[in-house]
């Protein structure tokens, strides 16, 4: 997800159809699933962060 | 001078860069296979624009991954002269070679036309030919380039003089601090989103890319 308060302007975007479509959202933010399927539980977070993430501007968590 | 261009899957201006490096600058140009670990005989090298990898996962993310790519970083902790030009700039972010990272515009479109920048930085090695505070006209085409750093990271690359470009009186695409370019605490790695190889004959409508070239081969 793009870390909180960093401006979304996809999430703005579908924000504003939301709107105009009558429902009444205050806020939308676009992310991404990443699917990963493999055999071993260690060392998640380092190949997110190091491979998958940029933590500069992104937030993840673990499914 | 041996001046390396980067070669990535998706890369589009390479052959551009080259033709500029070959053709305009009369220097010794290399085209470099993403896969290659052997830059030593190398003085320069440049990471042209397009969109590696179709920018899956970030723009620069998966080129910089590559082994190319982290060659490169050895590269340029020797003091040999590394440029990013747009995608090329995304991906020195994504390498960590450079401060801060490219997000979508805030406009949220693409964005092709020519900027006026202000050279805020004269003593890398891409602007050392180009008088302080000068505007140069270059072109941008990017949909990802809105500088962003957090707070604390934006006061450092102010501080240490690290911008190297500005738009001038303008914000295209919702840069922090309208920064349009940056470079390393030592100057011998620049990154930046508009394209000088477009704009650097007459008869493609103007020289200002030049100046940043000629700084090169200063």
């Amino acid at each position: 997800m793009p870390k909180e308060g960093i401006l979304d302007p996809q999430g703005r975007a579908v924000k504003d159809i939301l709107n105009e479509a009558g429902f009444d959202v205050k806020n939308v933010r676009i992310g991404k699933v990443v699917e990963v399927e493999a055999d071993f539980l260690d060392n998640l977070n380092t190949m997110v962060e190091n491979y998958i993430i940029n933590p500069l501007i992104e937030d993840y968590e673990i499914l | 001078m041996k001046i390396g261009i980067c070669v990535f899957p998706g890369s589009n201006c390479d052959y551009d860069t080259y033709y500029i490096v070959k053709d305009i600058l009369q220097e010794d140009a290399e085209l470099l296979d993403y896969t290659t670990r052997n830059l030593e005989h190398l003085d320069a090298v440049i990471l042209p624009g397009g969109f590696s990898f179709g920018d899956y996962l970030r723009p620069g993310a998966l080129a910089s991954k590559t082994p190319l790519g982290e060659t490169i970083m050895n590269f340029a902790s020797k003091g040999r002269y590394v440029l990013g030009i747009c995608n090329g700039f995304q991906i020195l972010t994504e390498l960590g070679l450079l401060p801060g990272a490219l997000l979508p515009n805030d406009n949220d479109k693409f964005i092709c036309r020519r900027v006026n920048l202000v050279v805020e930085n004269v003593f890398t090695a891409f602007t050392k030919k180009i008088e302080e505070k000068e505007v140069i006209t270059l072109p941008i085409a990017h949909h990802d380039g809105r500088f962003y750093a957090p707070q604390d990271m934006l006061e450092d690359i102010e501080q240490n003089s690290q911008v190297v470009l500005r738009y001038h009186e303008e914000n295209p695409n919702g840069s922090l601090n309208r920064i349009a370019g940056v470079c390393n605490k030592s100057g011998n790695v620049v990154g930046m989103m508009p394209h000088p190889e477009r704009i650097s004959e007459d008869i493609l409508g103007g020289l200002d890319g030049l100046k940043i070239w000629h700084s090169l081969i200063a």
